[in-house]
């Protein structure tokens, strides 16, 4: 009976990873704002900033494996994999967060001493939307490093936990 | 009993140990590289600035990394993976006086994990930041910095580069500790399988 509430919880905690992947994305995709202010208008979207492509490509992967892995049957000796794979999804995972995070700080707070301006003053719809997507990311993140430790667990069962 | 001992003892010459031994001096030896060269990173230039009538006016500027908190957070991660790097190769040689245990494989396993996510975010939160910095962004309307700041441009090119095969490095490490805490659990259960199975 424990190895099924572990079993569900392990697909909870993968379906919760899915969802919250997939919102980060679609949360970046659909930003954009249109900003006019004499008689230039600008256009703020997701393309304009390479980290912000990279955050979306890198959650799409994020995405479409935890949607994969739901469907892996238990006893596959694909779970192997499952570990190694699980390991580089949270390096991905990271480091789009951190790269968008990087990009998304300079643009709320500028650099002074590259001469570069904050934008978030003139699209403020389009930062929110960037920091709902970033804080979607993050639980991803967290989410993965949970599935991560746990897939480790089940895969090579240490001897700590073994019961001899 | 007494063979078991051997076959659990630290596994000093084995392949796999020195395999990793190998592994984490280079990932220890590309991380330090990383965090020294950026922290190190400083270009300081007298530039015209504007000109009034026919005198220029100069200002001295001055490229370092503290400006930027992508490259600070880069610095203190690599400074932080090495550490962890030095720690590990301490131990895996003082291992082969130690007895194998669990716990202590487990431990390493997770860590180099942790540590291989955390050096993956700080090379790549930096090498977006540099990108920026080489090509600027005309829909933000910053500009480029690394026509004027060449030499902080390189140093700054050389610490990513090393910081990337530690990314590759680490990864190498964590799969070869993972694979390392995985036969150590195949012969633990199958021994004590044995000690059942043969009072």
């Amino acid at each position: 009976m424990a190895k099924l509430t572990k079993r569900i919880g392990a697909l909870v905690l993968r379906l919760a990873a899915f969802g919250a992947a997939l919102a980060a994305l679609i949360v970046m995709v659909t930003s954009r704002e249109r900003a006019s202010f004499f008689a230039v208008s600008l256009e703020a979207k997701y393309t304009d900033m390479a980290a912000f492509k990279y955050f979306v490509i890198a959650n799409a992967f994020v995405s479409v494996y935890s949607f994969l892995v739901l469907f892996l049957p238990k006893e596959s000796l694909l779970w192997k994999f499952v570990v190694v794979l699980d390991l580089v999804m949270t390096m991905l995972l990271t480091s789009s967060l951190s790269a968008a995070l990087a990009v998304a700080q300079v643009g709320k707070k500028g650099n002074a001493n590259a001469g570069w301006l904050p934008i978030c003053g003139q699209v403020p719809k389009f930062c929110d939307q960037v920091t709902g997507a970033l804080i979607a990311g993050f639980v991803a993140l967290v989410l993965y490093v949970l599935l991560l430790l746990y897939s480790l667990h089940s895969v090579v069962d240490p001897f700590l936990l073994q019961k001899s | 009993m007494p063979r078991e001992k051997i076959l659990f003892a630290g596994g000093g010459t084995t392949k796999r140990w020195k395999v990793l031994l190998a592994l984490r001096i280079l990932a220890l030896i590309a991380t330090l590289a990383a965090a020294i060269v950026m922290g190190l990173n400083k270009e300081t230039k007298t530039l015209v600035v504007a000109t009034i009538g026919t005198v220029p006016i100069k200002a001295t500027l001055t490229a370092k990394f503290q400006d930027t908190p992508a490259f600070v957070f880069f610095v203190i991660a690599n400074a932080m993976v090495s550490f962890h790097n030095l720690l590990m190769i301490g131990l895996h040689i003082f291992s082969r006086k130690l007895e194998c245990k669990g716990f202590r494989l487990l431990s390493v396993a997770i860590l180099d994990m942790l540590n291989a996510a955390l050096v993956s975010a700080a090379a790549n939160g930096a090498v977006f930041i540099a990108e920026l910095g080489q090509n600027g962004n005309k829909h933000a309307k910053w500009n480029k910095v690394c026509d004027r700041f060449s030499i902080y441009c390189d140093h700054g090119r050389g610490a990513l580069i090393a910081a990337f095969s530690g990314v590759i490095l680490m990864l190498l490490v964590s799969a070869v500790s993972i694979s390392r805490l995985s036969i150590y659990s195949k012969k633990s259960s199958t021994s004590t399988a044995a000690a059942v199975a043969s009072p």
